[in-house]
């Protein structure tokens, strides 16, 4: 997904420094007073109720879309949850001849990808974040925090086409070349440098995912209350100390929920790593062979998918990638949306 | 008991060398978006052309040809999702912002976040066993529903966001004339950020204009005009999509073309909108 | 009033003496807005000096400027000059971590670090200056009974800080202040936040900690200005306007401006 996905976030924060309801609460007569019709009358009282549950059932319609995908997605899939059961997780066999379907290849590939997304993302991320809010006088900081947000503004598939033309020849002449000659016998180095593959698709996820958990973490670091920075400065801490002290220790909830997101947004992260990956249903140890991931088989053969069970089996791996990323969602929103929060309360 | 001079230099070296290493992040998160502004520029200033813009795609094999279809497809496809998105994102963002201290607004601005943090091709699976599947036909219009909910989330938020950012005076004042609480909401509240909720539109567009992973199966695509609603049809991510997996170098030379239009359109939106929310937001503060 | 008994290892952790600060035409600027104008003031070694006056009259920021903490505030310049023990803090070659290590602090609202425990938070400052941990049990002891706190707290030691009340833990901040063994302390309002009886505690505190250190309060409170200092500073709209001891300026204060303030008629 593009991401200005961490824009509700900081909606989120900045809507608890108004007191919750600030404008629904106690003004004259409104539905919200309730049960008596205020002094303007029935038909405004009417009016008022109407705008509101109008309004409302458009709000509602998120609860709806969303309860409406685990929903239709889970009803289409039972054709396949029914033949294979658990099993469809952890075998290994995709044979759309012999209508044979185990997604584990893709969970695999989708996982190991990401993990390797956040190996370079997350201390890169973090390195960005405190130099943004800790480190960089203001409107230097403004602008290169522009810039990296930009990153995340580049559409998925223009991240894939840069790295088909530019990225992957680079990698495979330079690093990989040298990895496989050098480090082959390393079973995560093993085997001939394609270009495409794990490693490529791990890259450039890194690189998708570096302007969330950045953004996500700034935002939590700039909630850290100042008078816990003074204290450590107060002390006697450098700069470093300070940082490490009073901002990291401090806001530490926020950037794992910060990882998390990041994670999300990895885990679904379909164009970029379609064109990268490979597309091998295969489970490899090296980093240099291709694989495959569950958001990229369905962006492969779903419109291809002749057969119920075939279809109703891509489903299913979109089910099991709906459940993971909702999953991944709430528990990251809370740890956020809780760091946040208890940085306004006490700044 | 007094700690050594070189103990303090040690530790203000330390804080020096965490600094620059901070910097260092910085700057190598900017070489890739240098690279590929500089390589989209480069590659699509020498492959575009006018035909790129007035011609359809020519067969497999001939030489030359356009995306004419594509950039009037995505329009389209926006306008749909726009139809489908806006007023479920506006309202709803309306609600939130003036009703929004009840259990049911919470729940809705969670399930909005984590809606957000669906994966787009998951969207698209579902829009498919939706609308495609009954229908018997990738459709246009399930293309414009799936990027219409990808684009709910942004604009409920941002709506909200900005229409709470409205002096809570000015909906008392007009409170107080005996303006009813949903006229007052409509007139001055709205009324006053609607340059705030264009913007998030703004936004919103640009987040989904890339988007091809939703589309890949419900508007599928298409190499010539379609203006029909249940016709698959073209759309410029797509395009790129099968331009740059295929192997012929003139579609490689369209793929950087369509890339050129296509991130010239995201980043303006983009930074127009990023632009325009922040100067709304300090002079709000 | 009942004081804490005689506090076991002060002594040690008293420095060797020093701790004197002098204030010589200080101005301070907040971008193009003059907080400050050509203060002239000194600070004594064993004695409680308090800064009092209406609010923005500039008391923080003068106190601020004495550990240069004020250059956490963008934008703020300063002319003029602050020497401790003959020293010049804001010459270009001194360094400001080492400054405060001599010239601890304690803030308006307590703001222990809220994921460390109560040993860490009294250590955190300590720890950074001593590479050896062999003597940390002896300094987090000795610094907890100096704040009167060891008897509360020396059986949760490894709770977290943000656990206890208020006044523990504003003493908890003045523990990990005293740990670091400095030789003048900036108190900058550190009641406003209390109870008048963790207030009380606090004030009987000062008056253990200065037989060794030098200690300067802002506070905005003139009944605690007259019980805890031994000389009050009155500033008004960034200007000294009265300086001395502090029974003749709540008593017969030479300025008129003093003498309204102290007993009320404004601020």
């Amino acid at each position: 997904m593009i991401a200005v996905s961490d824009k509700p976030i900081r909606a989120g924060g900045r809507r608890s420094r108004i007191p919750p309801g600030a404008f629904s609460g106690p003004p004259p007569p409104g539905p919200s007073q309730g049960k008596e019709p205020a002094a303007g009358g029935r038909s405004r009282f009417n009016a008022d109720a109407i705008f509101r549950g109008i309004t409302g059932s458009f709000a509602g319609f998120v609860l709806l879309l969303v309860a409406g995908m685990a929903t239709v997605m889970t009803i289409a899939s039972m054709p396949a949850i029914r033949k294979f059961g658990w099993h469809f997780l952890v075998s290994s066999t995709w044979d759309p001849v012999q209508d044979q379907y185990g997604a584990l290849p893709f969970l695999f590939g989708t996982l190991l990808s990401s993990f390797l997304a956040l190996l370079i993302a997350v201390p890169l991320s973090l390195g960005i974040a405190t130099f943004l809010s800790e480190l960089a006088p203001e409107r230097p900081a403004r602008i290169l925090g522009f810039l990296v947000e930009l990153l995340a503004a580049i559409p998925s598939v223009i991240y894939g086409l840069w790295g088909i033309f530019v990225m992957v020849p680079m990698l495979r002449n330079g690093p990989q070349a040298w990895l496989s000659a050098h480090l082959g016998f390393l079973p995560i180095f093993a085997g001939p440098a394609y270009g495409v593959g794990m490693m490529a698709a791990g890259l450039i996820l890194a690189i998708m995912i570096l302007p969330t958990i950045s953004a996500i973490s700034l935002e939590v670091f700039r909630a850290v209350p100042r008078a816990q920075r003074e204290a450590a400065l107060a002390l006697g801490a450098t700069r470093w100390e300070t940082t490490r002290m009073a901002v990291l220790s401090y806001a530490r909830p926020g950037i794992l929920g910060a990882v998390i997101l990041g994670l999300g947004r990895a885990l679904g992260e379909t164009m970029a790593v379609t064109m990268l990956i490979g597309n091998r249903p295969a489970i490899s140890a090296s980093l240099l062979a291709p694989g495959y991931t569950m958001a990229s088989v369905i962006a492969n053969e779903f419109s291809e998918a002749t057969g119920d069970l075939y279809l109703s089996a891509l489903i299913e791996v979109a089910l099991v990638l709906f459940g993971l990323t909702v999953l991944l969602n709430v528990g990251a929103r809370y740890l956020v949306w809780s760091t946040v929060k208890r940085g306004e309360n006490r700044a | 008991m007094i700690a050594s001079e070189s103990q303090l230099q040690r530790r203000q070296w330390l804080s020096h060398a965490m600094t620059a290493g901070a910097f260092l992040c910085v700057l190598l998160a900017l070489v890739p978006l240098v690279s590929v502004l500089v390589y989209i520029g480069g590659e699509g200033l020498r492959a575009i052309n006018l035909d790129f813009f007035l011609h359809l795609p020519k067969p497999v094999g001939e030489v030359g040809g356009g995306m004419a279809n594509a950039i009037v497809g995505s329009l389209e496809l926006l306008a749909l999702a726009c139809l489908f998105g806006l007023p479920v994102g506006i309202l709803g963002g309306v609600y939130l912002s003036e009703f929004g201290s009840s259990k049911f607004a919470t729940a809705v601005r969670f399930t909005a976040d984590v809606l957000s943090g669906v994966p787009s091709i998951v969207v698209g699976v579902f829009v498919f066993t939706l609308m495609v599947r009954p229908m018997h036909s990738f459709s246009a219009l399930a293309g414009g529903v799936a990027l219409g909910i990808l684009m709910i989330p942004v604009v409920m938020r941002t709506t909200e966001e900005l229409m709470r950012l409205v002096p809570g005076s000015l909906r008392e004042a007009a409170l107080a004339l005996g303006v009813p609480r949903w006229r007052t909401i409509l007139l001055v509240v709205l009324a006053n950020a609607r340059g705030g909720i264009l913007t998030g539109v703004m936004l919103a567009i640009a987040r989904v204009a890339g988007e091809t992973a939703p589309l890949l199966f419900t508007a599928l695509g298409n190499r010539f005009w379609s203006f029909s609603l249940k016709e698959p049809i073209s759309s410029l991510p797509v395009q790129i999509f099968t331009y740059s997996i295929a192997p012929y170098d003139d579609w490689h030379r369209q793929a950087w073309a369509g890339a050129l239009v296509l991130i010239l359109m995201v980043l303006s939106l983009n930074i127009a909108g990023r632009l325009a929310l922040r100067r709304r937001m300090e002079k709000a503060r | 009033m009942n004081r804490p008994e005689t506090l076991p290892g002060r002594e040690t952790a008293a420095p060797a003496g020093g701790g004197r600060i002098e204030v010589r035409g200080l101005h301070a600027w907040f971008g193009t807005h003059q907080v400050l104008h050509g203060i002239d003031l000194d600070f004594s070694p064993r004695q409680v000096t308090a800064i009092i006056g209406p609010s923005g009259c500039g008391k923080s920021t003068l106190l601020r400027t004495m550990n240069r903490l004020h250059e956490e505030t963008p934008g703020t310049r300063l002319t003029g000059s602050i020497t401790l023990d003959g020293e010049d803090i804001h010459a270009p070659g001194t360094d400001a971590v080492r400054l405060r290590r001599d010239v601890g602090m304690v803030f308006q609202r307590p703001n222990p670090f809220p994921n460390m425990s109560v040993r860490d938070n009294v250590l955190a400052g300590f720890k950074l200056n001593h590479e050896k941990r062999k003597d940390e049990r002896e300094i987090l002891e000795r610094t907890l009974r100096s704040a009167a706190l060891w008897d509360e707290l020396k059986d949760m030691l490894h709770k977290p800080g943000s656990s206890l009340s208020g006044g523990q833990q504003q003493r908890l901040c003045i523990a990990r202040a005293l740990a670091v063994e400095p030789k003048v302390l900036l108190m900058d309002e550190p009641c406003s936040a209390l109870d008048p009886v963790s207030t009380n505690k606090i004030e009987e505190l000062i008056f253990e900690l200065k037989k060794s250190l030098t200690i300067v309060i802002v506070t905005h409170n003139m009944q605690q200005a007259a019980r805890v200092s031994d000389f009050t500073a009155f500033l008004m709209v960034g200007k000294l306007v009265e300086v001395g001891a502090t029974r003749k300026i709540f008593t017969s204060p030479e300025q008129r401006l003093t003498e309204d303030y102290v007993t009320g008629r404004f601020g």
